[in-house]
């Protein structure tokens, strides 16, 4: 891998038929593709389904963001893809394909331990939300880069400490602090040290889990500035997880909600913040405020997220949507593409059958 | 290092507490001991013995309690540590003798265990949910068995019976005591099954504490990040280990009064010339002045040993926190 | 020891199994799960090992066959039907003096418990409720009394006692107590000041509940499962100690019980002279009770710390999707299971 570590961004995508300059959606290539991906957890008939036939794809230099409730599977989803998830999680079907730099692409899910390790990190890396859980406690800063660089290349102890020095620089820390242990740095700097860990190796893929949600407003939105900034100039691909849909709305290129382990709507940023279609996105939308712009009227979702355990039948939203009606009590929506707007939605009020209440119809 | 003055701290009162026990013990006990032993050995010991052992444990003197405590710290300054009843000799120079041979024995056969029982643990919690799991019944029984019987059991078995090993002292008798090869072989071969003993008797709960540590670490998020990272297996496990493993020394410390106190009996059992056997000779006796003098030196051989843990793990662990 | 110590700061549910959402804040949490604990095969066979001997221990007198002390049989014979476990060198019946020998053993193992785990609470509790000076002096006095080597200053103290004293199992397990509470009320003190500030705690202190009550209706309830731990702790050190005091010879040496029991063996030389029947008995009892308290504390153990219970995925259904028997970080199983 050491030949992957290419300083300049322009190089960062070499494959032929992308070009250097973003086009607009579904024009670049895919780098991950999930496909009818189903996590449970625990085996046999009492298993929880925690993640139901999710459909994903992840295109170069995107920005695509996962929102959802806490409980909603998407942490689960990202960690089932990545194989990380712990016990007594199992990947209950579907494929994850990964589209390497070079070579075939690889499905995460029938990949070998020997593999996976070789692609972990310098194909696909991660940012977890708490950044004091997730760096060891007993080292010092600079030996987390260390091991990442000695695990996947070949360089020099000299080069690796000089790398690790520009690495923390880019993310605006002074290259002393990688004497620093953990405890020593605020939460902003740990996060951000996180940021630096994780495009230590210019992987294609970083996965986000709540990066920001432990830090203050002021720090999270440095942080966001300097993430767009960082995807500008080294061009990696972003899936984004958080519960925080404006903040998404900002940063995202795309955006997928998540409901009790399912898709219930994948749309553009832009769109699916001007005309969401999915009622859930609505509701959802219309609990938190937006960073910048006009503030909608605050109402909230009535009710909880379902308990994995006892999810409603037919749609898992039903309990809780204004707009329920008989037969979604018994059927479940499929994530339908609505037709030429290149968005989907799991949801019967779009499937022609039945009127579109205004809210939810195309502004 | 203000953690590390602390701890020094609490050694340092530790050790004055056990003084001014070791003083205030005999003078105020209910029935008046010592006045009782002299009673006891009048006749068998010169009368010179007699007036110390009367003006070390405060029997008859016209002195204040207070005047009697300097002159006690005044002693124990000069390492005067009073007279052995049984053995006729300066308390000093009995445990002079004696103490290398414990902290020889103790010593190195509790570093092993403890390293020993870390590596075990260490696998076991990395590799739980196998066939090793029934490692952990066997241990608990070996952890629940007294040191002393243990060795019983070894000696019976693998010296009286089997004769695999030498059965009683601490070097074969007909070697004299001296730096040379012959001498240093006798002594290790001799050290080797009350080794075992305290080793088998007390690894079960370093493997116990460790494993469980390992379990738990395992569920941090940064042994997770480790796998993520696509680190080798053998680097995630080192950076759960690492972690785990400060909780086992810091119950180094703690265990330690424990340990000692279990392994001095095993000398015993194998009639081992260390501070254990000597105990003996003092209960039996009701040799007082030995009996105090031993309780001294093994308890400042305790706190030191504490004390080089607490290094230990300052060393290991940058978070120097205020202890919880 | 140590196998209890990761006990000492109570577990949150892991980070990322949080995602579940199955549980929501208890208002006091764990109170009404205390006497649930987990019903594995560790905890019932501890309490039916514990159990036995404590039937033994009321018994045991009544039982044996013949007077323990009595020198009137041959000596050393090998157990046959007359002497289940065989005689003494000096003549005795060996089953008669393990089975009297159970009751103070289990007598001085019991009261020193209660009492250490007594002092223990009220020393941890207080100083982690009250905090302040108050805190800083108990600790101060639990880490000193950590420090000191028990049995040495046991020894010291017990040689001073007068000879009638010294079969006193009361007194005895008292003074065993003296130097066995610090451990438990270390443990405690750090648990109650994480209780301390806690909602719910919090909320009581709001509305002007009084200190004691705060401390006994809200603080002590959730220390229970600590306590029994500590109380199973302090069982095992003070028979451990009161079997090793008697096998030196500071207790009464006349009195029978397992560790002088193995004094005479000792002093006899039973163990070069290969009369295995004279000290195995009281031995395996020991360490059977000592087994039984330490699986009791596995059980504790587990409901304190839930990361040390066996994940969710058993070994019957692992078999039946063919799934390795072993979690294996960092690489989620793939199973194709019907939906």
């Amino acid at each position: 891998m050491s030949d992957s570590l290419r300083p300049a961004p322009a190089a960062a995508d070499p494959s032929p038929n992308a070009s250097p300059q973003p086009l607009s959606e579904g024009a670049e290539e895919p780098v991950l593709e999930i496909r009818r991906l189903s996590i449970d957890y625990g085996l046999g008939p009492g298993a929880l389904h925690a993640v139901v036939a999710a459909d994903l794809t992840l295109r170069r230099r995107q920005v695509l963001g996962l929102a959802g409730e806490s409980g909603s599977g998407k942490s689960t989803l990202a960690y089932g893809a990545t194989r990380l998830l712990r016990e007594p999680g199992v990947v209950a079907g579907g494929e994850v394909l990964l589209n390497p730099r070079e070579g075939a692409p690889t499905d995460l899910l029938a990949a070998s331990e020997r593999q996976l390790r070789a692609i972990r990190w310098s194909e696909i890396s991660m940012v977890l939300q708490s950044a004091l859980n997730a760096l060891n406690p007993v080292v010092r800063i600079g030996k987390e880069f260390d091991d990442i660089l000695r695990a996947h290349s070949r360089l020099s102890r000299k080069a690796r400490r000089r790398r690790a020095g520009e690495l923390l620089e880019m993310v605006g820390i002074h290259p002393s602090r990688l004497s620093d242990h953990p405890h020593q740095l605020s939460g902003g700097q740990r996060q951000r040290v996180m940021i630096a860990l994780a495009l230590a190796l210019e992987p294609q893929v970083v996965i986000m889990d709540e990066p920001t949600t432990a830090l203050d407003v002021v720090t999270q939105r440095e942080i966001i500035e300097e993430l767009i900034e960082l995807r500008d100039r080294l061009g990696f691909a972003l899936l984004f997880i958080t519960h925080d849909l404006s903040l998404l709305i900002e940063l995202a290129d795309e955006i997928a909600v998540m409901y009790a382990g399912r898709i219930v709507e994948r749309a553009p940023a832009e769109e699916l913040y001007r005309s969401p279609r999915h009622p859930y996105t609505y509701g959802l939308l219309h609990s938190f405020p937006p960073l910048h712009g006009e503030v909608p009227p605050m109402t909230g979702i009535p009710g909880s997220p379902p308990d994995l355990a006892s999810i409603p039948a037919g749609c898992a939203f039903h309990p809780r949507c204004p707009y329920a009606m008989d037969r979604c009590t018994r059927a479940v929506p499929a994530l339908d593409l609505l037709e030429g707007q290149g968005r989907q939605v799991a949801c019967f009020l779009h499937d022609g059958q039945a009127a579109v209440p205004s809210e939810l119809a195309l502004s | 290092m203000t953690t590390l003055a602390r701890r020094l701290g609490v050694y340092l009162l530790t050790a004055w507490v056990a003084i001014t026990v070791n003083f205030l013990l005999p003078r105020m006990m209910p029935g008046n001991p010592v006045r009782i032993l002299i009673g006891k050995i009048h006749g068998r010991v010169t009368p010179q013995m007699v007036r110390a052992i009367e003006e070390q444990f405060g029997v008859g003197l016209h002195q204040g309690l207070w005047s009697q405590y300097l002159h006690y710290w005044d002693q124990l300054f000069h390492l005067n540590l009073g007279v052995s009843i049984a053995l006729s000799a300066p308390v000093s120079s009995v445990l002079k003798q004696t103490v290398p041979w414990t902290v020889g024995l103790i010593g190195a056969s509790t570093v092993l265990s403890f390293l020993l029982g870390t590596f075990v643990g260490t696998y076991l919690g990395w590799r739980r949910g196998t066939v090793f799991d029934a490692v952990l019944p066997v241990a608990t029984f070996f952890q629940a068995v007294p040191y002393f019987f243990f060795g019983t059991v070894l000696l019976l078995v693998f010296a009286s019976h089997l004769r695999w090993f030498p059965e009683l002292g601490a070097y074969n008798e007909a070697l004299t005591p001296h730096w040379h090869w012959a001498f240093v072989a006798s002594v290790l071969r001799y050290g080797q099954l009350p080794a075992i003993t305290v080793i088998v008797s007390s690894v079960a709960g370093w493997i116990m504490g460790m494993r469980n540590m390992m379990v738990t670490t395992v569920a941090e998020d940064f042994v997770l990040m480790a796998v993520a990272k696509g680190l080798p297996k053998r680097k995630v496990v080192a950076y759960a280990a690492r972690n785990a493993v400060l909780p086992s020394i810091s119950n180094f410390s703690l265990a330690m009064g424990l340990l000692v106190s279990g392994a001095l009996l095993v000398e015993l059992v194998f009639n081992y010339p260390g501070v254990g056997d000597l105990l003996l000779t003092a209960v039996q006796n009701e040799d007082y002045p030995l009996l105090q003098g031993i309780f001294l030196v093994i308890t400042f051989t305790v706190l030191s040993a504490n004390l080089i843990a607490d290094v230990v793990y300052m060393a290991l662990d940058p978070r120097i926190r205020r202890e919880a | 020891m140590a196998s209890t110590t990761a006990a000492a700061a109570p577990q949150l549910p892991g980070t990322l199994e949080g995602q579940l959402g199955k549980s929501p804040a208890r208002r006091r949490p764990r109170r009404r799960r205390v006497l649930a604990l987990p019903r594995s095969g560790k905890v019932v066979l501890g309490l039916v090992i514990l159990g036995a001997f404590v039937v033994l221990a009321i018994v045991g007198p009544y039982v044996a066959p013949y007077n323990p002390s009595s020198t009137n049989f041959t000596p050393g014979l090998h157990p046959d039907a007359a002497h289940w476990f065989g005689t003494t060198l000096l003549g005795q019946d060996v089953l008669s003096q393990v089975l009297v020998g159970a009751r103070p053993t289990l007598v001085v193992g019991f009261v020193a418990g209660a009492i250490a785990t007594g002092l223990s609470m009220v020393i941890g509790v207080t100083a982690g409720y009250i905090g302040g000076a108050t805190d800083e002096g108990l600790s101060l006095a639990s880490n000193v009394f950590l420090a000191i080597p028990g049995l040495p200053l046991l020894i010291v103290i017990d040689t001073y006692l007068p000879q009638g004293a010294r079969s006193n199992t009361i007194l005895i397990g008292a003074v065993i107590a003296l130097t066995g509470w610090a451990w438990g009320a270390r443990v405690l003190r750090a648990l109650t000041l994480s209780l301390r500030n806690r909602d719910f705690v919090e909320a009581s202190r709001i509305i002007g509940e009084s200190r004691w009550r705060i401390i006994f209706v809200e603080v002590v309830p959730n220390l229970l499962a600590v306590l029994a731990s500590s109380f199973l702790f302090t069982l095992l050190y003070s028979i451990g100690t009161y079997v090793a005091l008697a096998y030196i010879g500071v207790t009464d040496t006349a009195q029978w019980n397992w560790g002088s029991m193995l004094y005479w063996a000792q002093a006899n030389n039973a163990a070069t002279g290969n009369q295995w029947w004279w000290f195995l008995p009281p031995g395996l009892c020991i360490a059977l009770v000592g087994m039984g308290l330490a699986l009791l504390n596995f059980g504790i153990d587990e409901f304190i710390n839930p990361r040390l219970r066996a994940a969710g995925v058993t070994g019957r259904s692992r078999r039946k999707v063919k799934l390795s028997n072993r979690p294996r970080l960092g690489l989620t199983p793939v199973v194709e299971a019907p939906r």
